[in-house]
C-alpha cells in the first residue's frame, strides 16, 4: 500500500538506471543511515558499539570485497583474512614511516598493498578454476599468515611480535590507540565503509560490473564479446583485496587495537568470510551486510544475549550449544533459502509491492 | 584459453603443455647453472648443491625423511580419499571431512572412556557413522538437491559447526589418548642400521600405511565387484542415466557418506595414535586440500599418489630447503607443489579433463 | 518498505536489549571477578584444568572462610576458545564489573593492555603475556608475577649449565629451542641469543607453524641432524603431547627435553607413556595434593561435589597452577582490603594491592602453601619480580620436583624489559605517563 511505484514516473534515462529507482528505497535507505550515523551513537552502549557494531562494519566490508570477487566474478577464494592481514600490516607500516599522515589516509593507502598482494595471486586464477582455485587461493592464505611471523620487519622487529597501535588523531580527536572512545572509532569505521560501499555500488552497476559479470556466467563466452579476461580477472581480485585490506586495516586499528595480528588472520576467519557471502547473498552488496550481521553478530548476541534473557547457558556449555546452533543455522538458512538472506529482503520487498491486495 | 600472445612459430606449438614444460625446465637448469658459476656469496650454492650434498652424506636422514613423508602421505591420502568419494557420488565438496575424523576417533575414544570395550566402541561408532550419514542425507542433501555446488558446499560447513558443537557437548573438549594398546595396534619402533647410521620406522606408521593399503584394496573391490559398487558408479557417470536405471540416489549418498565415515574412523585411529585427539587434528586435516587439487577431486588413484607425492615433497622440502628461509615452510609447501602442478594440469593430475563449451 | 524498517528496528532492539544488560545484579557486600576460561576449542586440554583451579581456589575461600575478610567473591568465566577477538569481547563485557582482568592468553593480554590502562583496570597476567610490562614504571596496570618468559629462558640456561658443571661448560653446546611459530612462541629467542653470545653456546630454532602442531615429523628430524645437546620447548596445547611423542620416537633422550611452564600438563607428558619418565619442564608451583590447600579444597569443594575435576585429578601441574592463579588474586585483594581499610574494593584498590602484594614464606605457610610455591614481592617499578622457578621431572605418573628453586638471571633480564618497555610506549605514542603514586611500604 506504501511501498509501490505508482505515480513515480521517470522521465530521463538516468532516472530509470538508477540504483534505487523508487521513493521509498531511497527514504529507507536515509532511515537506515540515520541510524547508523545518529540513533546507534545515542542509544547504543559501550559494549554495543565495541563489540557488535564495530565488528560488524569490519566484516561487511570484508565481505563486500568477497563478493566483488566470489559473487560478481565467479572467482572462489578461500584467503581473504590474509588479504586482511597484508592491509593491516601495510598500515602498520605506513604509521610508522608517515607518522604525521592521517590514519584515515593510511588505512585507505595500506589496501593498495593489498591489492597488489591480490593480484600476485589472482594470477593462477587465469588458468584455474572453481574448487580448484579456491583451494589454490590457501596458498596465499598460508603462505602470507608465515610471512606475518617470519618477517619481522612487518613488526619492526617488536620483541613480542605483535602489532602495537599508535594514537593518532583528526582535529585534536583520538581516532586510533587506547583513549579513542567506541564512538570514535565506530564513526570512522561508519564513514569508510558507507563510503566504499557507494564506490563499490558504482563499480558493480558499471561496465567494469557487468564484465565481471559475464566473466562469472561463463567466461569464455565473454571472452568471445571482447571481455579481456586477464583484465576482468585480476582487476576482481586487486578490487576485492583492496576492501579486504582496508577492512583488515580498520580491524586492527579501529577494532581490536593492536596486539598478535597473525593468529587473528587466520584460515578460519577467510571461511567466515565466505559464509557471510553466502549467507547474505552471492553477487548482492546488501547480501554482503545481512551476512556479515548474521555469522560475526549471532555467537555474540547469543552468548552474551542468551543468559541476560535468562536461558540458564554458561561458559563452555554455551560455546558448545553456539557453535551447533550456528551449524544448524547455516544449514537451515540454506535449505530455506539457498540464494542467500539477499533474496529473502527482495522476496519480501516484492511482496510488500502488491500488499494488502497480492492478486 | 588466453594464450594469444604465444604465437605459433616454426611449427612448435607453444601452448602443448610438454614444450612449456620442457622450455621452463630448461630456463631453470640453464639459470641454475650460471648462477652457480657467478655466485660469490654462496646463497645458489645453499639452494641447488647443499642439500643434495646432505642427501649423499647422510643417506639414513633421507630414508628417514622419505619414510615420514610416506607415511603422512597416507594419511593426507586417507583424509582426501573421503573427499574423493563423497565428490564422486554426490558432487558435494565436503569440507566436514576433516571434522568427521576428529568426531569418529573422539567417539570411539569417549564411548570406551565410558566404560565400553574397546571393540564394541569400534562398532558403536560404526554405528554412529551410520546415523550420521543417514541424517546428513535427510536433513542436508535431500533438500538441497539440485543446488549449485557452492551452496552444498557451504552445507558442509554448517555440518562441521554442527559436529564440533555436538562432539565437544558429548566427550568433553579435553584432548583424549587413542586407545592403541586396546585395539591391539602395535607400539614401539623397529630400528634399521642403515648407511652407518640408523632407521626408526614405528610400528604404528607402518600398521598404519598396511591398513591403508588394505582399506584401498577393500574399496577397489567393493566398486568393481559389488552390485552397491557398479551403482555407485553408474552414480559417479550420470546422476541422471543412473536414476533412469532404477538406482536410487538417495541410498547411495548414505552409502558414500558412510563409507566416508569408516574411512574417517580408520584415519581417526592412524592420526590419534601419532599425537592425541583433540580438535586440533581438524588443522591437520586441511592438508588433504592441497592432495585433491594434485590428484584431481574424481580420482581415488589421484589422492593416493597426491597424497605421497605432498607427504613426501613437503617433508623433504621442509628438511632440506626449510632452514634456508627459516624453517616452517611446511604449513604453505604443500598448496605451492600443488599450485606448480596446477599450472600444468588445472583438472589435477588425474582428474576428469575439463571440457567447455559454450 | 515500511515494515522492514521496522523489522530492521526491531532487530535493532533486540541487539541492544542484548547489549544494555551489561551489569548484572550482585550484591554490595561482595567482590566480583571474571576470569577468561577456554573450555572449548584447540587448547582446552589446558584450559579445562586451569579453570577448574582457578574456579575451586575461589569457592573453597568463599566456603570456607566466607570470602576474604567476610566479602565473598562473586567468580564468573567468560568462555574465549583461546580465541583473541571472543577475549577482546569479553575484555569490553567485563571491565566495568570486574576487579582485575584475567586474560589467559598472550594475544588477550597484548591487546588488553593498551586498554585497560585507559580503563583503569588491573591485568594479572600470571607468568605469561607481555614480557617488557614487568616495567611498573610504564605499565603500572599490568603484573606478571612470578616471572616472565625471559626469566624461564634464563633459568633454562642455568639449568643446563647446572647439569654441565658449570657456566663455562656451556661453550660449545647446542641448544634447540622448539616453539610455536608465533609471539608466544617467539618470546625467548631475544634472551637466548643474548646468552648464547655471552656463554658460547649454539642456539638453534625450531618453528611449530600453528596449523602443524600435530604434524612435527620433519622438525624432529632436524632435530636429529643437527643433534642439540638440549631443547627447550616453548609450547602449549596440542603442541607438547605431540613434541614428547616425538621425542621418544626419534631417540633423542628425554631428560634433556625440557618445556616451559605450560608445557608442563601432566597430559602433555602422559602422551608419551612410560618412555616419557624423565620429560621435564620448569615450574613455579608445586604438583601433588599434600599441600593442605588442596586439601582444604578437597574437603570444601570436591568432596562436596562442587567441582567438575574428579578428585585423582586434582592437584595435578595445571590445576594446581590455576590454584595459584587464584591465590594471587585473593592475596592482592587482601593487600588491597588492608591498604585501603574498604572491604568491597575497587579496580584502583585492587592495582594499589597488587603492586605491594608480598607473600612471604610465613604468609605461604598460613594459606597452606608451604613449599608449594616460592614467595612472592611485587614493588612499584618491578612488575613480576623475577622470581625463582625449579626444574620438575615427570616420574612416570606425576610431576615431582628435581633440584633446586633457580633465580633467574635479573640482571640479563632486567636492562632488556626496561628498554623494549620503553620501546613499546614510544611507539604507542602519546602513552598514558604513570600518575599513580607508588606505596610507601614497596
Amino acid at each position: 500500500m506504501f511501498y509501490r511505484e505508482a505515480g513515480q514516473f521517470k522521465s530521463t534515462y538516468q532516472a530509470d538506471m538508477a540504483v534505487f529507482p523508487i521513493k521509498q528505497d531511497r527514504i529507507g535507505l536515509a532511515i537506515i543511515l540515520g541510524i547508523a550515523f545518529i540513533g546507534i551513537p545515542l542509544v547504543g552502549g559501550d559494549f554495543f558499539i565495541s563489540s557488535v557494531m564495530i565488528p560488524f562494519l569490519v566484516f561487511s566490508l570484508a565481505a563486500i570485497g568477497l563478493n566483488i570477487l566470489t559473487g560478481y566474478t565467479g572467482l572462489i577464494s578461500l584467503g581473504t583474512a590474509a588479504f586482511m592481514g597484508v592491509g593491516a600490516y601495510a598500515c602498520y607500516k605506513l604509521t610508522t614511516f608517515f607518522p604525521d599522515v592521517n590514519i584515515i589516509v593510511l588505512i585507505l593507502v595500506s589496501g593498495l598493498f593489498s591489492a597488489a598482494i591480490g593480484v600476485l595471486f589472482g594470477l593462477p586464477s587465469l588458468r584455474i578454476k572453481g574448487f580448484y582455485l579456491a583451494v589454490a587461493t590457501l596458498a596465499a592464505q598460508f603462505f602470507l599468515q608465515w610471512a606475518f611471523v617470519r618477517v619481522p620487519w612487518l613488526f619492526n622487529y617488536n620483541a613480542s611480535g605483535a602489532i602495537e597501535v599508535p594514537q593518532r588523531t583528526l582535529f585534536d580527536i583520538s581516532l586510533t590507540g587506547a583513549s579513542a572512545t567506541p564512538e570514535t572509532r565506530y564513526f570512522v569505521c561508519l564513514v569508510l565503509v558507507v563510503v566504499l560501499t557507494w564506490f563499490a555500488s558504482n563499480l558493480v552497476h558499471g561496465k567494469i560490473g557487468r564484465s565481471w559479470m559475464a566473466v562469472r556466467d561463463m567466461d569464455i563466452a565473454a571472452e568471445l564479446m571482447g571481455i579481456k579476461l586477464l583484465n576482468a580477472k585480476l582487476l576482481a581480485f586487486a578490487v576485492s583485496s583492496f576492501y579486504a585490506g582496508v577492512a583488515g586495516a580498520m580491524m586492527i586499528f579501529l577494532w581490536y587495537g593492536g596486539g598478535e595480528a597473525n593468529d587473528v588472520f587466520t584460515i578460519r576467519l577467510s571461511f567466515n568470510i565466505l559464509f557471510m557471502v553466502i549467507i547474505g547473498g552471492l553477487g548482492s552488496l546488501i547480501g554482503s551486510f545481512l551476512g556479515a550481521a548474521f555469522i560475526a553478530s549471532l555467537p555474540t548476541i547469543m552468548k552474551f544475549g542468551l543468559p541476560a534473557l535468562g536461558v540458564p547457558l554458561s561458559g563452555a556449555t554455551a560455546e558448545h550449544v553456539t557453535f551447533m546452533l550456528v551449524g544448524a543455522l547455516i544449514i537451515l538458512f540454506l535449505i530455506v533459502e539457498p540464494h542467500g538472506l539477499a533474496r529473502l529482503w527482495q522476496i519480501g520487498k516484492q511482496k510488500l509491492r502488491t500488499w494488502p491486495f497480492p492478486y | 584459453m588466453s594464450d594469444a600472445t604465444l604465437r605459433p612459430i616454426a611449427g612448435i606449438n607453444f601452448n602443448s603443455f610438454r614444450v612449456r614444460a620442457a622450455l621452463i625446465l630448461a630456463a631453470v637448469l640453464l639459470l641454475g647453472i650460471i648462477g652457480i658459476r657467478f655466485d660469490s656469496s654462496g646463497t645458489l650454492h645453499k639452494i641447488f648443491v647443499d642439500p643434495f650434498d646432505q642427501m649423499v652424506s647422510a643417506p639414513d636422514l633421507l630414508v628417514q625423511t622419505i619414510w615420514e613423508g610416506l607415511v603422512s602421505g597416507v594419511l593426507y591420502a586417507l583424509i582426501a580419499l573421503g573427499f574423493v568419494l563423497i565428490f564422486k557420488a554426490s558432487g558435494v565438496f565436503n569440507f566436514a571431512q576433516g571434522i568427521m575424523v576428529v568426531f569418529a576417533a573422539l567417539t570411539l575414544v569417549g564411548l570406551y572412556e565410558k566404560g565400553v570395550p574397546a571393540f564394541l566402541a569400534v562398532i558403536l561408532t560404526l554405528g554412529v557413522m551410520f546415523v550420521l550419514a543417514v541424517a546428513i542425507e535427510r536433513v542436508v542433501l535431500r533438500p538441497l538437491v539440485n543446488q549449485p555446488d557452492i551452496i552444498l558446499f557451504m552445507a558442509t560447513f554448517g555440518i562441521t559447526y554442527f559436529l564440533i558443537g555436538l562432539g565437544e557437548t558429548v566427550f568433553g573438549g579435553n584432548p583424549k589418548q587413542m586407545i592403541t594398546d586396546q585395539l591391539h595396534l602395535p607400539r614401539g619402533a623397529i630400528e634399521l642400521k642403515l648407511f652407518g647410521g640408523f632407521v626408526s620406522l614405528q610400528k604404528i606408521d607402518i600398521a598404519a600405511a598396511i591398513i591403508a593399503s588394505l582399506m584401498i584394496a577393500v574399496l577397489a573391490v567393493f566398486f568393481q565387484y559389488t552390485r552397491i559398487g557398479r551403482a555407485l558408479r553408474a552414480v559417479a557417470d550420470s546422476h541422471k542415466a543412473a536414476l533412469s536405471v532404477g538406482i536410487s540416489l538417495n541410498q547411495i549418498w548414505v552409502i558414500v557418506w558412510f563409507t566416508a565415515g569408516i574411512v574417517a574412523l580408520i584415519t581417526g585411529i592412524m592420526w590419534g595414535a601419532r599425537s592425541d585427539v583433540s580438535f586440533a587434528l581438524e588443522i591437520v586435516a586441511l592438508k588433504a586440500l592441497p592432495v585433491l587439487i594434485l590428484g584431481g577431486f574424481t580420482s581415488i588413484p589421484g589422492a593416493i599418489i597426491g597424497g605421497l607425492i605432498i607427504g613426501i615433497g613437503e617433508k623433504l622440502g621442509e628438511f632440506y630447503w626449510g632452514p634456508l628461509i627459516g624453517g616452517g615452510i611446511e604449513s604453505w609447501l604443500a598448496y605451492f607443489i600443488a599450485l606448480g602442478f596446477l599450472l600444468f594440469r588445472p583438472q589435477g593430475l588425474f582428474g576428469d579433463k575439463i571440457i567447455e563449451r559454450i | 518498505m515500511k515494515t522492514s524498517v521496522l523489522m530492521k528496528g526491531a532487530a535493532l532492539g533486540a541487539l541492544l536489549a542484548a547489549g544494555a544488560f551489561a551489569a548484572p545484579a550482585f550484591a554490595q557486600d561482595s567482590i566480583y571477578f571474571s576470569n577468561n576460561a577456554y573450555r572449548t576449542g584447540p587448547f582446552a586440554g589446558s584450559g579445562i584444568p586451569i579453570g577448574d583451579g582457578m574456579r575451586d581456589y575461589i569457592a573453597m575461600i568463599n566456603e570456607r572462610d566466607g570470602g576474604v575478610n567476610g566479602v565473598k567473591i562473586v567468580y564468573e568465566e567468560c568462555e574465549t576458545g583461546y580465541d583473541t577477538k571472543k577475549s577482546i569481547e569479553c575484555y569490553e563485557q567485563v571491565k566495568s564489573k570486574t576487579i582485575v582482568y584475567s586474560p589467559w592468553s598472550t594475544g588477550a593480554t597484548l591487546a588488553a593492555i593498551p586498554r585497560a590502562h585507559v580503563d583503569k583496570l588491573p591485568i594479572l597476567s600470571m607468568a605469561y603475556g607481555l614480557s617488557a610490562s614487568a616495567d611498573g614504571t610504564q605499565f603500572p596496570w599490568v603484573f606478571i608475577p612470578p616471572l616472565t618468559y625471559w626469566d624461564g629462558a634464563s633459568v633454562m640456561v642455568k639449568h643446563m649449565a647446572a647439569e654441565l658443571g658449570g657456566m663455562d661448560k656451556l661453550k660449545g653446546k647446542k641448544l634447540g629451542l622448539i616453539h610455536l611459530d608465533a609471539p608466544f612462541g617467539k618470546e625467548p629467542i631475544p634472551v637466548l641469543e643474548n646468552l648464547a653470545k655471552k656463554y658460547g653456546f649454539e642456539l638453534k630454532l625450531y618453528p611449530v607453524a600453528a596449523a602443524d602442531m600435530q604434524n612435527q615429523g620433519s622438525l624432529w628430524l632436524s632435530i636429529r641432524r643437527d643433534r642439540p645437546d638440549y631443547l627447550y620447548n616453548q609450547g602449549w596445547g596440542a603442541m607438547n603431547p605431540t613434541a614428547v611423542k616425538e621425542a621418544i620416537k626419534n631417540n633423542f633422550p628425554i631428560n634433556k627435553l625440557v618445556g616451559v611452564w605450560w608445557a608442563g600438563g601432566d597430559d602433555d607428558a602422559r602422551a608419551g607413556g612410560a618412555e616419557a619418565k624423565g620429560y621435564k619442564s620448569l615450574n613455579f608451583n608445586a604438583a601433588g595434593q599434600d599441600f593442605p590447600v588442596i586439601q582444604d579444597i578437597i574437603k570444601h569443594v570436591v568432596d562436596k561435589g562442587r567441582s567438575t575435576t574428579p578428585k585423582e585429578k586434582v592437584g595435578e601441574n595445571l590445576y594446581n597452577r590455576g590454584v595459584y592463579n587464584s591465590m594471587l588474586v585473593v592475596e592482592g585483594i587482601r593487600t588491597a582490603q588492608k591498604l585501603t581499610g574498604k572491604k568491597v574494593i575497587t579496580p584502583e584498590d585492587m592495582r594499589r594491592g597488587l603492586e605491594s602484594l608480598n607473600i612471604d614464606e610465613a604468609r605461604l605457610k598460613e594459606i597452606g602453601m608451604a613449599g608449594f610455591a616460592s614467595p612472592v614481592k611485587i614493588s612499584c617499578t618491578d612488575h613480576s619480580g623475577h622470581h625463582k622457578a625449579y626444574v620438575a621431572e615427570w616420574d612416570g605418573t606425576k610431576w615431582t620436583q628435581k633440584g633446586d628453586w633457580i633465580e633467574p638471571m635479573k640482571d640479563e633480564v632486567r636492562p632488556l624489559i626496561e628498554a623494549n618497555a620503553k620501546d613499546y610506549t614510544e611507539k604507542a605514542g602519546n602513552w598514558p605517563k604513570r600518575t599513580e603514586p607508588c606505596e610507601k611500604s614497596s
